[in-house]
């Protein structure tokens, strides 16, 4: 079955409505965009007004209005992607297709489009083409990619395989993500467990959520469960957007057992019998893995009636494909999405586990945290507080790319300095470590014996890390990176509330100024109160995190700054580009 | 309902059980700003982020938040405060606003949380972004360089049939309220006109009913919600003393309206004339200066190069520098094209204009001439700005208070209504 089909496989307490985002998918990839005539019939379909399914298609940026191309290539534009070359890749799609980023070529045959981060920061320079994965790119590669789609060939025959680079996992047997796995192991143990049970363990392992937040994850359970509405949901956030980040996609390609297993344990403790999987749109070339084993699971009675042999216990799984928006990533932005409306993050009046998906309890949870769920109960308590610190049990996945000799999945116990990482993965010369994505923390190797754990997180002595280490030697230039960010925190706002929709594109406008060398230690003081206030007004995380690592490298990399720009000018006279702002009118010189 | 007590900056205050914070401050007495706020819309929007104060030791909206016993806000610190200026700020730089040319100045939300915070310029860069008008629909306009998104108009309106008429579109920093045509049509005439009303901005014009009320009238030419509204930027004392000094004026990228408003103080101006000389000025028809003087006041900012090099003499030759008007401040009218690129601008009013003929008409190109900049800049672009006094044009008795209190350290206060943008 090609990843291209895209059908409507709802469940049946579900509403019309949740399944417009499928139903936009399915016009974006039988005819290339969605064209008006798409809009009227579903607002017709939906008994909407037009503009509102219009606000939901141009929400996500894998929704095209005007044709996109025959086919559509999108080349990752992230700051791990310019490292390795992404601006003489972009240079060769354009010259063999024909079209400029940003459009089609005359024909219509290729669509040349940027997108942030797809998840294989690995094995870049990468590109999706119609949905499949293209890594390890060069000029001569894409040379041979275009010309076979020209010769007819399609993406899905030619696309590469990613290697999932699972390059440490702790010594001596001690891992827990990657030990061996069968199917309905974890399940199995449910009926001695009994839901308190479930709770307990998860309680005595301290485990909390991996989606970056760390809750504990009994909490969350336990609160959704003491809700008795007869509905209940357990969602799946495989959205995994933030930059640099690629566990989730090797957990869902390696074992995605692991995590359906997870999502039903999760059913059976809090009382639902609906579990959705949200996957990125980028993961679309993991659609047919999960549901295959969706479709084992069935046939071993781990899925639907009675599951696992428990009576009474009805488990469904079903994956819903996200179509290009970070923010989406945001647990309830994820349910306004599911809900087939702008992934636009709610305000707190409630959390999901009271009124999540259609308003009834949801537990949302990573795709990291399931699959620790799973093998957590396949080990036992006993044996995964055998792993890490005190006070921070267990393992973490962390995705390791940028200037390192070995880029991939490291999983970690939890107490490992940066020192030992950086090591691991063979870093060269590392200067600037931006920790768990943009939104993330910015480190200097000079912090390279902190600890990674879930401790001491007031102290700020040891680092929480959220999933992912970029590593950036002595040679890169700083503000390159933090434009590369705020670029993309631009786009990826939801643009809901005023200090994230405006106060990232001021912020890029300043950083352009630094970047111009018009700046001076003003701008920069400016920059950091600007990010304050975005911090401390914005409506969801990622307007609050967007300014982190602008502050935090101001903060931590003094010294740079002082040495590119110059003290507060005092002089009457501001920096002004002269030549720059009359070089247009120059053009009429007769 | 029960009655609970509930602190704000220290003080003890009593509300209703459950009621938003923003009317529960208002009804003791504490001015909490607010946008999109709108008491019936529940949950609120929480879009805005105005009313951002710090709840029970967090940063949050007022207005999402209920009254519950022992509830403790700050609302007054000075970090809150200008936090909350900073927001309003962000919306002009956001936006294209020009208020003097808007359908609802006067009666707009945004401008008067402007005056209630005393915003006189936008610590951010104006970001100048080209957004289409949209003329379409059958009675309105959609003025997107106004909205604020603050999603009132998104949640409120509706056809009869249960239809939404707006929506969001778009995202990130492209996102606009997009309306639909077919439903807008099918709004009855008082439908369409309370949309209009509910925007806090001038985004949603409907045709000829826009200009309500004259000049005075409008809702918020003469009363501040604040209960003591005072405008001061010196306390330095006054002093008796009336040296005499000597001031230079300009008008660069301006249209001569703030020096017509500074002679619009009557007979005042004479006794003006007996405590300045004025240099180098319009008034004076003195080209270049002729001395040092202790103030230069700049109408207009700059659109070409021979406004940066006026703009720099003033610099040098003035102890004090003074930007008045929303040109000078940060380009104003003439900015209105900041949004489209310098090339069309030319090329639409001197080679494809009406009057124009085909091939016979150039751009004005020579030596001699003042080179056109990409864009209309602000003052503080260019030079070191000491102090602006918003308005366009500024009110007589505030350019005058301002002057002499620079020159002579007398203080004052402004009135809520000579504090204004139009
Ligand atoms: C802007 C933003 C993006 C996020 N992206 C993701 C994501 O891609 N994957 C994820 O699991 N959590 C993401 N989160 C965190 C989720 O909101 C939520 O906390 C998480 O899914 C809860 O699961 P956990 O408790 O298992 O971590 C994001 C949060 C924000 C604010
Ligand atoms: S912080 Fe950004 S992403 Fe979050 S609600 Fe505000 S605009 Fe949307
Ligand atoms: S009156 Fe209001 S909407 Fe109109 S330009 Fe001024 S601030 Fe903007
Ligand atoms: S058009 Fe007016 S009411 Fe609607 S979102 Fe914009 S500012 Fe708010
Ligand atoms: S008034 Fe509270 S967020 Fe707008």
């Amino acid at each position: 079955m090609s990843i291209l089909s895209e059908q409507n496989k709802m469940f049946s307490v579900e509403p019309a409505r949740s399944a417009l985002l499928s139903e936009l998918w399915q016009q974006q990839l039988q005819h290339n965009h969605i064209s008006e005539e798409s809009i009227k019939d579903l607002a017709t379909q939906h008994q909407l007004s037009e503009i509102e399914i219009e606000g939901v298609a141009s929400f996500y940026h894998f929704f095209h209005r005007q044709p996109a191309g025959k086919h559509t290539i999108y080349i990752n534009n992230s700051i791990l992607s310019e490292l390795k070359g992404y601006a003489r890749i972009k240079e060769t799609f354009e010259r063999e297709t024909g079209a400029h980023i940003n459009s089609t070529d005359p024909s219509g045959t290729f669509g040349l489009f940027e997108t942030p981060c797809i998840g294989l920061s690995d094995q870049e320079p990468a590109a999706l083409i119609d949905f499949y994965p293209f890594t390890n790119l060069n000029a001569l590669k894409v040379k041979e990619i275009i010309q076979k789609l020209k010769q007819g060939k399609t993406a899905e025959e030619i696309c590469d395989t990613p290697q999932d680079n699972i390059r440490y996992t702790p010594a001596n047997n001690r891992t827990i993500f990657f030990a061996p796995y069968s199917q309905g192991e974890a399940i199995n143990k449910l009926s001695g467990l009994r839901p308190d049970g479930v709770i307990e363990q998860l309680r005595i392992a301290e485990l909390a959520g991996r989606g970056g937040a760390f809750f504990p994850t009994w909490k969350k359970w336990d609160a959704c469960r003491s809700f008795k509405e007869p509905l209940k949901f357990i969602v799946c956030n495989a959205d995994e957007g933030e930059p640099g980040t690629f566990k989730d996609r090797v957990l869902l390609n390696n074992q995605p057992g692991s995590v359906l297993e997870g999502m039903i344990i999760a059913g059976y403790t809090v009382g639902a019998s609906y579990g959705i999987i949200y996957l990125r749109g980028e993961y679309r070339w993991l659609v047919n893995k999960l549901e295959t084993e969706i479709q084992a699971f069935q046939e071993k009675g781990l899925l639907g009636q009675h599951v696992g042999g428990i009576k009474d216990f009805n488990f469904e799984i079903r994956v819903e494909v996200g179509a290009g928006a970070y923010v989406c990533g945001e647990e309830t932005a994820l349910l306004e999405s599911l809900e087939g409306k702008r992934g636009e993050p709610r305000t707190k009046w409630f959390y999901p586990v009271e009124k999540g998906y259609l308003q009834l309890p949801t537990v949302v949870n990573n795709v990291e945290t399931f699959a620790a769920v799973t093998r957590l109960l396949q080990m036992g308590s006993f044996e995964y507080l055998k792993r890490g610190i005190p006070g921070s049990p267990g393992t973490k996945l962390i995705s390791v790319a940028g200037d390192c000799k070995f880029p991939g999945i490291y999983e970690i116990e939890w107490g490992m300095t940066v020192a030992e990482l950086l090591d691991q993965c063979g870093a060269e010369d590392p200067f600037f470590i931006q920790v768990s994505g943009p939104s993330g923390e910015s480190i200097s190797a000079k912090e390279k014996y902190r600890r990674i754990s879930m401790l001491d997180l007031m102290a700020q002595k040891d680092i929480r890390c959220g999933g992912s280490f970029m590593i950036f030697n002595s040679h890169r230039d700083l503000v390159h990176i933090l434009m590369n960010f705020s670029e993309f925190f631009k786009h990826e706002s939801c643009g809901v509330c005023t200090p994230c929709r405006a106060g990232n594109f001021i912020i890029e406008r300043k950083l352009e100024r630094l970047n111009n060398g018009l700046a001076d230690m003003n701008d920069l003081k400016e920059l950091k109160s600007w990010g304050y206030i975005m911090k401390a007004t914005s409506r969801c995380g990622l307007g609050k995190t967007a300014s982190n690592a602008i502050i935090q490298s101001l903060e931590k990399f003094d010294d740079y700054f002082k040495a590119r720009f110059s003290a507060t000018d005092n002089s009457t006279y501001r920096k002004f580009d002269h030549s720059s702002a009359v070089e247009e009118y120059e053009h009429y010189k007769p | 309902m029960a009655t609970c007590t509930f602190w704000i900056d220290g003080k003890k205050y009593e509300a209703e059980e459950g009621s938003n914070l923003v009317d529960a401050a208002k009804e003791n007495g504490v001015f909490i700003p607010s946008l999109c706020y709108f008491k019936h819309i529940d949950p609120p929007l929480g879009t805005c982020r105005t009313c951002t104060c710090k709840i029970n030791g967090r940063y949050n909206p007022a207005c999402t938040e209920s009254i519950k016993e022992g509830l403790k806000v700050e609302v007054n610190t000075p970090e809150l405060v200008d936090m909350r200026k900073a927001l309003v700020e962000m919306m002009f730089a956001e936006g294209n606003h020009f208020c003097p040319a808007c359908e609802k100045s006067g009666n707009c939300d945004l401008q008067h949380m402007g005056y209630e915070l005393k915003v006189s310029t936008t610590r951010f860069p104006h970001l100048f972004k080209d957004r289409l008008i949209d003329y379409m629909p059958k009675r309105m306009v959609m003025e997107h360089n106004r909205c604020i998104k603050c999603r009132r108009c998104v949640e409120e309106v509706f056809t009869s049939d249960g239809k939404r008429v707006f929506m969001y579109i778009n995202r990130g920093n492209e996102t606009q309220v997009g309306i639909d045509y077919a439903q807008e049509a099918k709004l009855s005439e008082s439908e369409a006109e309370n949309a209009m009303k509910m925007c806090p901005t001038g985004a949603i014009i409907v045709r000829g009913k826009s200009l309500s009320k004259p000049f005075g009238d409008r809702a918020f030419d003469m009363e501040s919600s604040q209960k003591h509204y005072r405008h001061t930027i010196t306390d330095k004392p006054k002093v008796a003393n009336f040296e005499k000094k000597t001031i230079a004026t300009v008008s660069l990228a301006g249209c001569f309206g703030c020096h017509m408003s500074m002679l619009d103080i009557d007979t005042d101006i004479l006794d003006i004339a007996e405590l300045v000389s004025f240099n180098k000025s319009p008034l004076t028809d003195i080209k270049t200066f002729t001395q040092r003087c202790h103030l230069g006041i700049v109408e207009g900012g700059c659109c070409n190069t021979e406004n940066i090099e006026t703009l720099k003499k003033f610099r040098e030759m003035c102890d004090i520098l003074v930007v008045m008007g929303e040109c000078a401040i940060w380009g104003g009218l003439p900015a209105m094209r900041n949004t489209i690129p310098l090339g069309e601008c030319l090329e639409e009013a001197y080679l494809n204009s009406v009057t124009s003929e085909k091939g016979e008409n150039t751009v004005p190109y020579h030596d001699d001439l003042p080179k056109i900049l990409d864009r209309v800049y602000g003052c503080n672009e260019i030079v070191k700005v000491d102090y602006t006094i918003p308005g366009c044009p500024p009110s007589p008795n505030h350019i005058w208070k301002v002057v002499k209190s620079l020159l002579w350290g007398e203080d004052y206060s402004l009135l809520y209504s000579e504090f204004k943008y139009d």
